[in-house]
């Protein structure tokens, strides 16, 4: 009797790992940080089309962008590299090429024409020196103005203002009626995302690019600048006291409360609507840009792929990269993501409201922008968020602010 | 034979420690020394630039903020922590009743973590949900206190919870040094009728050196390595106003990839400590010298 059974279990041992060994999945394990209710679901769909496509997805995800990607870095140098890592579409992962520790995926990039349907700015981080380094999985806007139309209603306001001019009439409203105008978390990044709206709002595509990707002196000094900048301060004199190291979830609260008028945020704050049970043009609005001509921010993020020589690594890479770019995945992925789709040939009708309105405006290239960060070292970008944030807190000239943000940019 | 042993085996069981004092401490830093002279960015690299990071360092206004911000918060943190600490234990050095429950009460804040500390004075001090707001329903209307959000002020809410949570374990050192003078000194103190005060500020405090020592020592480091509880309270804001070095060298480390200016700043805060502490160390050398 004890005999059979043990047989019985050898024999069902041997049938199930029978099939494994005759094939065995591509196994391939992600870094990411993906961790909050809303980005877990998310990745739970990458995951899903990946071992549909016949892989093996084991999730490493670590809490906090910073230290993802340092955990990313050491793993690489220590020669325990994951298969893919996530960064955001920016310079982050530039010392890594440069020190030849990453595969390219230019096999799948070349035969899935990634040139046709990747937004420039996109290409332009992810191709380096002709060579495809990593594989974009969505597109965020930092720079939405997100209103909260209970708030509106109660100040007088009928519709989401459509200039910058229609913006500051819409905040003295707000104002007046005993609002807080604008809802404010005064943290740098914060504090820079703002910048970032005034900068594609009032500066417009020439100056943005001058500023960003020549870093020139004279369009730094100009007076279109310095009025970027004056204009970028006013909006200051809207926040509440408290808002000082507030959390952008907790300003986002005071959207949907409609304690707040108008909040400056990326379109991860749709994430907090929904949880709200809240609705785009219903409970709350969502402003890309003013004029037919505002520009898309472009950030996001990429799986960049560490160098292995291993084939069996090299093919769960390679399945990676087109897993991800793959139509259908990018559709549910950024649904439950809250960003857009890294194409525009997809189906979006399933999409939010917010999400159809960034695509159309995606869709026509001369709109589209990289973020900040996208054009220069994460350390230029650091400095330059000191300069602007304390120019956000403090009273400093605008002259000094200006030699301060060349001087932030410079080499 | 048994002699050489004997003098060996010392050597060998503190052989592990030597080692990594040796290369974790000494290796760890001439590396980041050698490491702030380059030019590295996410990696290590070895292209020699020389002292071009410390020039950029000194150059960089929020760094200078941050050594500004160190100096008030290491003055102040120390002497509040001293002059708090020696009074709480000389308080309990009066034979209290429930001397026990106010030794806990009073080291208690100690025994959690700078992170949660900080947590709790942000809230404590956040104007629209702390203290300002529960004394303004309580009716006194006019009542302000919005340190935490004020550029100039901010630094001085970190040095608050940091002493909250500090002085407890300078109380407790303290008390321990207390404990430890002889009893005649009291009683021939009574007989010449010296007040109470005096003996205290004349007589025991001098004789607390090794102990008020040791604390200077613990509290210089608690400064210099300050990072968490400006996380929490205030992430270096409003703006950068309330920046240690601390958190400077962290952000360029990782967030901003420039191993080289990050080390370089590690460099100069090593340099701050053994300016404090070297005289402090080499003074206590000469007088156990001068004992023996």
């Amino acid at each position: 009797m004890r005999f059979k059974t043990l047989a019985l279990v050898a024999a069902l041992f041997a049938a199930a790992s029978a099939p494994a060994q005759t094939k065995a999945p591509l196994k391939a394990e992600v870094i990411h940080w993906w961790t909050s209710g809303g980005e877990s679901a998310a990745v739970k769909t990458l995951a899903d089309a990946y071992r549909a496509a016949g892989g093996e997805w084991q999730d490493t995800a670590i809490a906090l962008g910073e230290q993802a990607r340092s955990v990313a870095i050491n793993r690489i140098v220590g020669g325990k590299a994951p298969t893919a890592a996530q960064f955001n579409t920016t310079k982050q992962f530039y010392d890594i090429v440069d020190q030849g520790l990453l595969n390219n995926v230019d096999e799948v990039a070349i035969r899935d024409g990634w040139d046709k349907f990747l937004p420039e700015v996109v290409l332009n981080v992810i191709r380096i020196k002709g060579h495809y380094y990593a594989a974009p999985v969505n597109i965020h806007m930092p720079a939405w103005a997100w209103t909260s139309k209970a708030a509106f209603r109660r100040a007088g306001i009928k519709d989401d203002p459509k200039t910058m001019d229609e913006l500051f009439a819409a905040l003295d409203k707000l104002k007046a009626a005993g609002l807080v105008p604008l809802a404010h978390g005064g943290q740098g990044w914060q504090d820079n995302t703002v910048f970032t709206f005034v900068l594609s709002n009032v500066g417009g595509r020439d100056l943005y690019l001058k500023v960003f990707k020549d870093r020139d002196p004279a369009a730094i000094k100009s007076d279109a600048f310095k009025n970027v900048l004056l204009t970028f301060k006013r909006l200051h004199n809207y926040v509440d006291k408290g808002s000082p190291g507030r959390n952008w979830n907790d300003a986002t609260a005071m959207i949907i409360t409609g304690r707040a008028g108008i909040q400056i945020m990326g379109d991860w704050a749709k994430g907090e609507f929904s949880l709200a049970k809240q609705e785009a043009g219903k409970d709350y609005g969502c402003i890309a840009g003013f004029g037919p001509k505002s520009l898309y921010v472009i950030q996001g993020d990429v799986m960049v792929f560490p160098r292995s020589n291993d084939p069996k690594v090299v093919a769960a890479q390679k399945l990676l990269a087109k897993v991800i770019t793959d139509p259908v995945t990018q559709v549910a992925f950024n649904e439950k993501k809250g960003s857009v789709p890294i194409r525009t040939d997809v189906d979006a009708s399933k999409m939010d409201m917010c999400a159809q309105m960034g695509l159309a405006i995606l869709k026509d290239k001369s709109r589209q922008i990289g973020n900040g960060e996208s054009y220069i070292a994460p350390d230029q970008n650091g400095a330059l968020q000191d300069v602007i944030s304390n120019y956000w807190n403090r009273d400093i000239p605008v002259e000094k602010v200006q030699r301060d943000v060349l001087a932030a940019l410079r080499d | 034979m048994k002699a050489l042993l004997r003098r060996v085996t010392p050597w060998t069981a503190l052989l592990p420690l030597a080692i990594t004092v040796l290369v974790g401490y000494f290796g760890a830093a001439l590396w980041s020394l050698f490491i702030s002279m380059t030019s590295s960015r996410t990696f290590p690299s070895t292209n020699f630039v020389g002292l071009e990071q410390y020039e950029r360092l000194f150059d960089n206004e929020r760094w200078q903020l941050a050594l500004h911000n160190l100096a008030i918060y290491g003055l102040l943190f120390i002497v509040a922590c001293m002059v708090i600490g020696f009074l709480l234990a000389v308080f309990i050095d009066q034979k209290v009743r429930g001397e026990g429950l106010l030794r806990v009460a009073f080291l208690y804040p100690y025994a959690m973590s700078f992170v949660a500390t900080g947590l709790v004075w942000q809230w404590v001090l956040n104007p629209d949900s702390g203290l300002q707001n529960a004394m303004q329903h309580l009716g006194w209307k006019d009542f302000t206190f919005d340190w935490i959000i004020d550029q100039d002020m901010a630094i001085y809410t970190i040095v608050i919870a940091s002493v909250w949570q500090a002085s407890g374990l300078v109380m407790a050192l303290m008390l321990a040094g207390l404990r430890s003078i002889d009893e005649e000194i009291w009683k021939a103190a009574r007989l010449d009728g010296v007040p109470v005060w005096r003996v205290y500020l004349s007589i025991v405090l001098p004789m607390l050196g090794a102990t008020l020592a040791t604390v200077f020592v613990l509290l210089s480091t608690a400064v210099v390595k300050a990072f968490d509880v400006v996380i929490a309270m205030t992430q270096g804001g409003p703006g950068t106003a309330s920046d240690l070095p601390a958190k400077f060298i962290m952000d360029h480390l990782f967030g901003r990839a420039n191993l080289g200016l990050a080390s370089a700043g590690a460099m100069v805060l090593l340099l701050t400590v053994l300016i404090i502490v070297a005289p402090l160390l080499y003074a206590r050398s000469r007088r156990k010298e001068a004992r023996t």
